[in-house]
């Protein structure tokens, strides 16, 4: 925030929970990059760390969700502030819903190590994407400390690379079950891990959105890029 | 400073300077109050809220030093120029100020006093007339079996809403609130603040406040004054959410100073 309260102690309080937002952010995507970890090096250990930690996600999100609570009731926030801690509370769903497709992506990994023929499916393939939307969301947390509009709209251009990564490695994944029906069943997990990721990003595009809505005010959920390209102008 | 073009207006302020003795109290205020809503003026102590609710109803005359330049128009008519008798225009905009001001005799002869200067009301009409003000200002069940006694044996909120049924007694065309609600506490405060809504059925009602939530509760429209101007007047959600200028942000967010 620009600008202090007259009440240091409101302005300790934003100052607090919005750290808190940025520690569960940090948590959530190393529980993506461990996740991918596993994937990529089909490692039952570093997906059983992934789904153990799932727990300290949710408890953030609930310490959060009691902070906002407490805040909103005692201070009754107006204008930026208030749309500030709607949007923190919107976007610290979005970061426990990351947390879950972590988890999700963890558990299909132990589940294609199990059936054993991991060895031949596209699971590389999936790196690219991978990569992108962790990064996306990374972008998006630093745009969210910063209430960078530029930075968030980009991010909104960038989730759209991400869904074309998905098609593309859905026609591959295709092929796969194709040319050999017993990799189907480890081609559905990695479908859903595909999935997962395609929806990492989507989340991210949501947390840009609602630095927009901090900043500017406006709701720009269900809007079109180049409306918002020229809100912002 | 965008203008608010509402429904229908029943105050149009134009270009109006306000001064006590040398000092401007109010820069060219151009305003619209909205016919049967609620206008809250929000600002700083000195910010001339108050100020621009006296000029309403000439209240300012009362002091030799002061002195209003400008148009205030209601039903057509410039206020600050107009003929009328003043006590003709004060029947007309009625004010309840921040301290209750019972007058020192019976309930009964509070609200029938003013009224008796404008009406010639037979003793049942007057009944009618007093039981129908404190209905409407919410204290008939409270005062209904003790009509003879004083009103300063009231509560402080009895005491304010008895001051507001004094004022629409006389069933003025707006009525004006400077601070209603800074004596009295939660529960008289809630009750006032439902009064005032109910109100905007039959009046055009304008409240001075230093709460800002009580104008987010109760008014339509909220205007925010600093220094004599006014810096934003617009719908009361939008203020409140998203307003057009940082120094209204700063001041409705607390980080004025």
């Amino acid at each position: 925030m620009p600008d202090k309260h007259l009440s240091t102690q409101f302005d300790s309080e934003l100052n607090m929970v919005s750290s808190r937002v940025m520690e569960l952010g940090g948590l959530v995507e190393s529980q993506i990059r461990q996740a991918v970890y596993a994937l990529s090096q089909f490692n039952s250990d570093v997906a059983d760390q992934v789904i153990e930690n799932e727990s300290r996600v949710n408890s953030l999100e609930v310490e959060i969700d009691r902070d906002l609570a407490s805040i909103i009731g005692r201070r009754q926030p107006t204008a930026v502030d208030l749309r500030l801690l709607l949007a923190i509370s919107k976007t610290t769903a979005n970061l426990e819903r990351v947390g879950d497709e972590a988890e999700k992506i963890a558990r299909m990994v132990k589940s294609i190590i199990k059936t054993g023929n991991s060895r031949s499916l596209p699971a590389s393939e999936l790196r690219v994407a991978a990569e992108m939307a962790s990064g996306l969301l990374r972008k998006a947390l630093d745009a969210f400390a910063r209430l960078d509009t530029q930075t968030a709209l980009s991010i909104m251009k960038e989730d759209d690379l991400i869904d074309r990564e998905f098609d593309g490695f859905l026609r591959i994944l295709i092929t796969y079950m194709m040319e050999d029906a017993r990799t189907i069943s480890a081609s559905l997990d990695l479908l859903f891990i595909a999935k997962a990721i395609e929806r990492i990003g989507d989340h991210a595009k949501n947390i840009a959105e609602f630095i927009i809505y901090i900043v500017k005010g406006d709701d720009v959920r269900h809007t079109s890029i180049e409306q918002i390209e020229s809100s912002l102008k | 400073m965008q203008p608010v073009t509402p429904n229908q207006s029943k105050i149009s302020v134009k270009n109006l300077n306000f001064y006590y003795g040398k000092f401007h109290a109010l820069k060219g205020i151009n305003m619209e109050i909205p016919e049967n809503q609620v206008t809250a003026f929000i600002g700083p102590s000195g910010c001339g809220k108050s100020t621009l609710l006296r000029t309403f109803n000439r209240m300012f005359e009362l002091y030799p030093e002061q002195r209003a330049e400008g148009e205030i128009i209601l039903d057509g008519e410039n206020l600050l120029t107009s003929k009328q008798d003043v006590a003709l225009i004060r029947a007309k905009v009625g004010m309840v100020f921040q301290k209750p001001t019972p007058f020192p005799m019976s309930i009964f002869d509070n609200i029938a006093f003013g009224v008796k200067l404008f009406e010639n009301l037979s003793k049942s009409e007057m009944e009618e007339r007093v039981e129908w003000a404190l209905h409407k200002a919410a204290l008939w069940n409270e005062v209904k079996d003790k009509l003879q006694q004083s009103g300063s044996g009231l509560s402080g909120g009895q005491q304010q809403r008895l001051c507001i049924a004094r004022g629409i007694a006389i069933k003025p065309e707006v009525l004006l609130l400077d601070e209603p609600c800074s004596a009295l506490d939660p529960i008289s405060t809630a009750k006032v603040e439902e009064l005032i809504i109910e109100l905007k059925q039959d009046y055009t009602v304008v409240i001075v406040t230093h709460n800002m939530q009580q104008a987010a509760r109760c008014s339509d429209f909220t205007a925010y004054m600093y220094l004599g101007d006014l810096m934003e007047f617009g719908p009361t959600e939008q203020m409140f959410f998203k307003p057009q200028r940082k120094e209204t942000e700063d001041y409705i967010t607390g980080r004025f100073g």
